[in-house]
């Protein structure tokens, strides 16, 4: 693509200052929308552009945004920037190196649905990005931006930025708002969902910081213009955060459906080991597993579902031929098990069960019956959960037995487990459990 | 107490939130409390319940349910190293190794001079730039042994 449209800081050196932002467009839809649209306008121009949410689930953000009650106040606006799953660093990258894009698009979604507030929840581990972030809010408000009576308008509008402390869960929509008012992260029951019944108890919407930084641009050029990059069904640019065994990780920012996945990972700049690429997870741990004779699939969300993934939130994670699956799938379900709130039963007893059959092939007491076994505890954890985190930590087992069946076959066979890089593993995250525990807590109950 | 030494910057944290809703300011407020104290403190935890008007016990499971407050007193400086699926796959793996050797400590622990925790931790979403640590709020990228040696001289120094 000539320009970008969301990674502009490649192309403008230091448009996270709001003097160059503001030199290159910055705000200028914002001020477009305040002094001339009505926020019905705004919607319907973003239902027209396709924007889809960037945060996985894909749902179209203008559909989102108008089902907000026209009657009920206040509304509030809250932006995830929980960025958690293993593979993802584009959000990541926007508060930090574009942060107004971020800030402008916030403010859009805000006076579409009539909510004068906003919080941008970010992980607790952003602290030093979250730090950045606020002062760029600051530079907003000096300049008049935000706050108070917008463009002599009757419009205010404030926005915060509000830390977690460190819980994946916490990016499921429903959980973050738990966090936010204050308690632990745990998924709500849906419905009501939060269009109606969100941040305290009030309509809310919830978008990814991608997403909502697709709209500034989006309203200031229109639908047509936005629609020219994609497919119809997959509109516009996506950020894809490429690692692993590539030679040039990073993000890079594609029209939808364009290129095929082969054409990504040359993008990248093919294997970083010389030796050949063997898999990809599309979305980091949660998602189904590619194998490379899938690589000729177009990147969009119904290429990805036609070959049994997804797109996801885009985490590629590239994996050559040295990788064991049955390690890398140890290594997500060790994700999984961390991670699980702790609300129900089939994900945090699932995911502790499933752990320990991979730790005892790890270890090499292993038997294809604990093979077998995993197939068992999966069926106990599919279509049981409350929420989709439980279904994400089964892709990994399900999906790595589905097409490399033989990495488990011969794990066994050639006696790979016990060997001292896998001990030594064992060992530390062993030694780690054995030191939280008593320490780490669900529900403020001790876990061991 | 976190109530007359943070007084500004605890009012400025309530303001965010409707009046009514001063639970939200609870892990802001821990935040200040792990600041002041290096970890939550029994006394922490009642005074930030203290604050939001709602019982220890809820403060208590706030903290027991995030990874990032502490229930023990860990070093002045912990040093997150992301050894997720994404940064192994970059040699987080061995690069741990190198850490438990360099501080002769293994992951969990503290130096004998209370100085430095190390950790290992989950995705840090900064997975193209492995090995990498946040050494408390600080990102350190593309992670090197000789790039660690100097890391720690610092750590130790401060
Ligand atoms: C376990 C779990 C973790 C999630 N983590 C994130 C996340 O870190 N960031 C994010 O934007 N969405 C995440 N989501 C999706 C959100 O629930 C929600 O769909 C999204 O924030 C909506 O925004 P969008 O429509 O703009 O994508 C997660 C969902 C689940 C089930
Ligand atoms: S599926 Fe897992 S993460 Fe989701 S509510 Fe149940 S225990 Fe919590
Ligand atoms: S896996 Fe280490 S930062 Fe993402």
């Amino acid at each position: 693509m000539e320009k970008h449209i969301l990674l502009r800081d490649l192309d403008v050196p230091n448009i996270r200052d709001l003097a160059v932002y503001s030199q290159h467009e910055g705000y200028a839809a914002w001020k477009k929308a305040v002094t001339g649209m009505k926020p019905d306008e705004v919607i319907t121009v973003v239902k027209d552009s396709g924007l889809r949410g960037r945060g996985g689930a894909g749902f179209p953000a203008g559909v989102k945004w108008s089902f907000i009650p026209k009657d009920v106040f206040p509304k509030y606006v809250t932006v995830n920037c929980d960025e958690s799953e293993p593979g993802t660093f584009k959000d990541h990258h926007l508060i930090r190196h574009n942060p107004h894009q971020v800030i402008e698009g916030t403010a859009l979604c805000a006076y579409a649905i009539g909510a004068n507030v906003a919080y941008i929840y970010c992980r607790g581990e952003f602290r030093e990005p979250a730090y950045e972030l606020q002062k760029a809010i600051d530079d907003a408000y000096a300049a008049g931006l935000l706050g108070k009576n917008l463009f002599g308008s009757n419009y205010s509008l404030d926005i915060y930025v509000h830390l977690g402390a460190g819980a994946y869960i916490c990016g499921e929509e429903s959980a973050l708002l738990e966090s936010l008012e204050g308690k632990i992260g745990q998924p709500r029951l849906k419905p009501p969902f939060p269009a109606v019944s969100g941040l305290y108890s009030k309509p809310t919407v919830i978008n990814n910081v991608e997403t909502l930084a697709n709209v500034p641009p989006i309203v200031l050029n229109g639908s047509a213009w936005y629609k020219q990059w994609g497919t119809e069904k997959s509109p516009g640019v996506k950020l894809f955060s490429v690692c692993g065994h590539v030679k040039n990780p990073g993000n890079y920012e594609l029209p939808l459906g364009k290129y095929s996945i082969q054409e990504l990972l040359e993008m990248a700049g093919g294997s970083m080991t010389g030796r050949p690429i063997k898999a990809v997870l599309p979305a980091g741990s949660s998602s189904p597993i590619i194998p490379a004779s899938n690589f000729h699939a177009k990147l969009d969300y119904e290429a990805m579902a036609a070959i049994g993934s997804v797109l996801g939130s885009c985490s590629w994670i590239f994996m050559d031929d040295s990788v064991d699956m049955v390690w890398a799938a140890r290594k997500m379900i060790r994700f999984f098990k961390h991670e699980s709130c702790g609300k129900c039963t089939p994900c945090r007893e699932g995911t502790h069960w499933a752990l320990s059959v991979y730790d005892k092939l790890l270890s090499g007491k292993g038997t294809i019956e604990d093979v077998n076994l995993i197939g068992e505890v999966n069926k106990q954890i599919i279509g049981k959960c409350f929420c989709p985190l439980g279904e994400f930590a089964t892709s990994s087992m399900t999906f790595t037995l589905k097409h490399f069946k033989q990495d488990y076959v011969d794990f066994i066979d050639q006696k790979k487990g016990g060997s001292d890089v896998y001990l030594k593993e064992l060992a530390r995250d062993h030694h780690l459990h054995e030191l939280h525990s008593g320490v780490v807590s669900v529900n403020g109950i001790k876990v061991h | 107490m976190l109530k007359d030494k943070y007084k500004d910057r605890i009012a400025a944290i309530f303001a965010k939130y409707p009046p009514e809703r001063k639970r939200s300011a609870v892990m802001p407020l821990l935040d200040i409390a792990q600041e002041e104290y290096g970890y939550c403190t029994e006394e922490a935890m009642r005074e930030v319940a203290e604050l939001c008007g709602i019982d220890p016990t809820e403060v208590k499971s706030v903290v027991g349910f995030y990874t990032m407050y502490y229930e023990k007193k860990v070093g002045k400086y912990v040093i997150d190293v992301c050894d997720d699926l994404p940064c192994v796959l970059r040699g987080a793996d061995k690069f741990v190794n190198y850490c438990e050797q360099k501080l002769g400590i293994k992951a969990g622990e503290t130096t004998p001079d209370g100085k430095i925790t190390l950790n290992v931790v989950m995705c840090l979403a900064a997975c193209d730039r492995a090995p990498m640590c946040q050494v408390n709020t600080a990102y350190h990228y593309d992670l090197t042994p000789d790039k660690f040696d100097k890391l720690v001289i610092e750590l130790k120094k401060g």
